[in-house]
């Protein structure tokens, strides 16, 4: 994969638990600006311990500097704990809430189609409905693809929460998401290409 | 316990660091500190003419003491002016503390006057920062500054103070533990990777160690050596590394990449096993990653291990503090003479005299550099700007005192010669310190002068005037077709004249039998000297590897 500079792409997901003090996001999201990682997904939320809160992200990057993420991650004084799962056994979920355009004929239909989808409808208006749905990524863009049929209003998702599994079980995925589309691959070899010379003087 | 003034509690806390000296210029939001500093005598405080110019003090301090320099703005512009000196303290690892006053608490947010968000404007510059809402916060926080700044692997750290919180009261208790859980400075090296490392050094028939500014900020000089000694691995510094082994060792080889020796170069290209040591693998060292030394298993020892494989790929790497690795490591390493391999590097010491100086009646930076290192037996300190005068100085000056070099390196920053000096001469008062300045360079930060007159700092400042800026001028001859913009300084002051107007002793060379005793009266006279050799052309440094490239486009004459 590469991106738009010719450059290797990598992606990674990566756990971490940080301080949960003031400017701390805007720390990160400053390390990962200036390394020219994006952000394809973050999730926050407090953590089982007191005043660290846990944060998921899926970064992506030029290869060789997208690998040192978790280590440029580690590097940032309030960040307590990383772990780089991109290769690991490792189960991930997202949210979503999917606003769609109802019409009184529709409106049965597509209670019928996101019942196949096992999702809850959380809201039902005069010419809307709204559904809840949990998966992988997989599932949920399906499901956002479907219901584009009726016309997709709104749809809100809350990026990828993930943990390694603790089972004994091996092998990647939950069967939803392919490890493979989104795990980085490993082109090793003695130089990484030309090292981001600055040309200045 | 005791109840104290924020402002006090600053106070109370760099003694209790151990601070003695302080570089800063006052302002608004932060005269209440100063307000304090009367009651402390043990603060030396030296007032600079320009905050870069604490910035650059605080850091040239630091490399030269292995302490940590503190510097002193006040908010918005005195704040944003510490900028290019803490981005060069982070760039090359060094530990600086700045401390500013900010606006009000009441008007942080507001646009206040000379308000800047310099924890924001700081983030990618500083290893960490600090905004202080509390005046009963302050001394943990300074606590927590200066370990953060001086362990892992150093860098800057700024503590931002609103201007009421110097002034409000607080219970002041020097805290005695820290509660950094997410700090964790690494120490020894796993095992495993230590074995690793030996492995790789004891099969190896071509070692070559490159030694950088990790081996000095760890102050590993003594293990370094034993290391070298005990395998006969020949030594090649990076620039930051010079002065970390003494250059008249029979194993030292200079420094390689850009500007470096090309003997230095091609000792890394043709070595098997490569042991690179507090190195951060710089592109001016490595150009073309594809084609760096391309023959060898490199082993990486380093305390920051976001310097994996980042730009080099490498085959073990040792993650730990440079001292402590090498205590680990060099028992394990087996005795060797590498006899052939050492007999080659000799070889290519001869067969690239990359050092020869060009035979001409003109006077010569170069022969200025030489003569230094001559005169003052490669002992003096040494503190460059940035261009060709800075690689003439890495080249030619025989450093044979440990941490004796002090220069930008990552930044490449342009008029650092003048208060990292200043810096410098305050951290080492009885040791002879030159600066060796660029025309350019100089002109840049040369208001410091009048602190170093003020302070009667002995500092010796020998500009290298090629009334150009000499690098722009070499890079356009090589790489823009001899077009020659903005280069040249066609009307740069007498620097001479300068210099007594500063009540500064200036001394002119213009002939070559004029630069030793010229050299000699500075050392001689016991304050600050300005010698202004002139030089009338621009010359090239050479040897150049252009940029992005490998030894094999290695220029090693002027073409
Ligand atoms: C602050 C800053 N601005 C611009 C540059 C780009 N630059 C690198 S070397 C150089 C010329 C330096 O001239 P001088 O100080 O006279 O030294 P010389 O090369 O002539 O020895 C310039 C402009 C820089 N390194 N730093």
């Amino acid at each position: 994969m590469t991106n738009d500079y010719g450059i290797r792409a990598g992606v990674r997901t990566i756990t971490a638990l940080v301080q949960d003090r003031p400017g701390v996001l805007a720390r990160i999201a400053g390390m990962f600006r200036r390394r020219g990682f994006n952000i394809a997904s973050l999730a926050v939320g407090r953590s089982e311990s007191p005043g660290l809160s846990r944060m998921t992200f899926v970064v992506e990057g030029p290869q060789n500097i997208v690998a040192l993420v978790a280590a440029q991650l580690d590097r940032l004084v309030e960040v307590v704990q990383v772990t780089d799962i991109t290769d690991k056994n490792l189960v991930w979920r997202e949210l979503a809430l999917i606003k769609v355009r109802t019409t009184p004929e529709t409106r049965s239909e597509i209670i019928e189609l996101v019942g196949i989808f096992r999702v809850n409808v959380v809201d039902v208006a005069a010419e809307s409905l709204t559904v809840e749905i949990t998966g992988g990524q997989s599932k949920i863009d399906s499901l956002v693809k479907l219901l584009d049929e009726y016309g997709v209003q709104e749809v809100m998702r809350t990026g990828r929460v993930a943990t390694l599994r603790g089972s004994l079980v091996t092998g990647g995925s939950d069967g939803e998401f392919e490890v493979g589309s989104i795990g980085m691959t490993d082109e090793s070899g003695s130089g990484l290409g030309p090292v981001g010379d600055s040309g200045s003087v | 316990m005791s109840t104290k003034t924020g402002g006090q509690i600053v106070c109370e806390s760099l003694i209790r660091e151990g601070v003695d000296v302080v570089f800063g210029l006052p302002g608004g939001a932060i005269l209440p500190l100063y307000g304090t500093l009367s009651e402390y005598p043990q603060l030396r405080h030296i007032l600079v003419r320009h905050e870069q110019g604490a910035a650059h003090a605080a850091d040239g301090y630091s490399r030269a003491s292995g302490r940590v320099g503190v510097a002193f703005a006040t908010s918005g512009p005195g704040a944003t002016n510490l900028i290019t000196g803490l981005a060069t303290a982070m760039m090359d690892s060094v530990p600086v503390v700045a401390i500013t006053g900010q606006v009000g608490r009441a008007g942080i947010g507001t646009d206040a006057f000379q308000e800047t968000d310099i924890t924001g404007a700081t983030l990618p510059i500083t290893k960490h920062n600090y905004l202080v809402m509390r005046a009963s916060e302050i001394a943990s926080t300074i606590k927590e500054a200066f370990h953060i700044a001086s362990t892992g692997r150093p860098g800057p750290v700024l503590v931002d103070i609103p201007r009421d919180v110097f002034q409000e009261s607080a219970e002041y208790v020097y805290p005695e533990s820290l509660d950094l859980p997410g700090y964790r400075p690494p120490g020894a090296a796993a095992e495993s990777e230590i074995a690793a490392a030996v492995e790789v050094i004891n099969s190896a028939e071509r070692p070559v160690i490159l030694a950088g500014h990790g081996v000095i900020i760890s102050r590993a000089y003594r293990e370094l050596r034993e290391l070298a000694e005990k395998a006969q691995i020949p030594v090649v510094t990076t620039l930051l590394g010079i002065s970390c082994f003494p250059e008249d060792h029979v194993l030292s080889v200079g420094f390689p990449g850009m500007h470096g020796m090309a003997y230095a170069s091609l000792a890394l290209d043709h070595a098997d096993a490569l042991i690179a040591i507090g190195s951060r693998f710089d592109d001016r060292i490595v150009g073309d990653a594809s084609r760096f030394s391309r023959g060898s298993r490199k082993v990486h020892i380093d305390i920051d291990p976001a310097e994996f494989n980042k730009n080099v790929r490498v085959d073990v790497t040792v993650m730990g503090d440079v001292r402590q690795v090498l205590d680990q490591l060099n028992p394990l390493v087996k005795r060797a003479t590498h006899e052939e391999w050492v007999r080659h590097i000799e070889h290519l010491k001869a067969e690239h005299p990359s050092l020869r100086i060009p035979e001409t009646d003109r006077l010569l930076g170069q022969q200025v550099i030489r003569s230094l290192s001559e005169v003052t037996k490669g002992r003096s300190v040494v503190v460059t700007g940035v261009g060709q005068h800075q690689m003439w100085a890495a080249q030619h000056y025989r450093f044979t005192r440990a941490n004796s070099w002090l220069s930008s390196g990552g930044l490449g920053t342009m008029g650092y010669e003048v208060p990292a000096a200043m810096g410098a001469q305050v951290a080492r008062p009885g040791e002879l310190v030159w600066s060796v300045c660029g025309d350019g360079g100089f002109q840049m930060t040369m208001s410091e002068l009048a602190t170093v007159a003020e302070n009667r700092l002995p500092v010796k400042y020998a500009i290298l005037n090629n009334n150009h800026l000499g690098m722009i001028t070499q890079w356009q001859d090589l790489f823009y077709n001899h077009d020659h913009q903005a280069d040249a300084y066609t009307a740069n002051p007498d620097f001479v004249k300068l210099a007594e107007a500063f009540g500064i002793k200036g001394l002119r060379v213009r002939e070559q039998e004029e630069v030793v005793p010229a050299i000699l009266a500075a050392n001689n006279h016991p304050g600050p000297v300005v010698v202004d050799f002139v030089i009338d052309r621009v010359d090239h440094v050479y040897p150049m590897i252009p940029s992005g490239q490998s030894v094999e486009e290695l220029i090693e004459e002027p073409l």
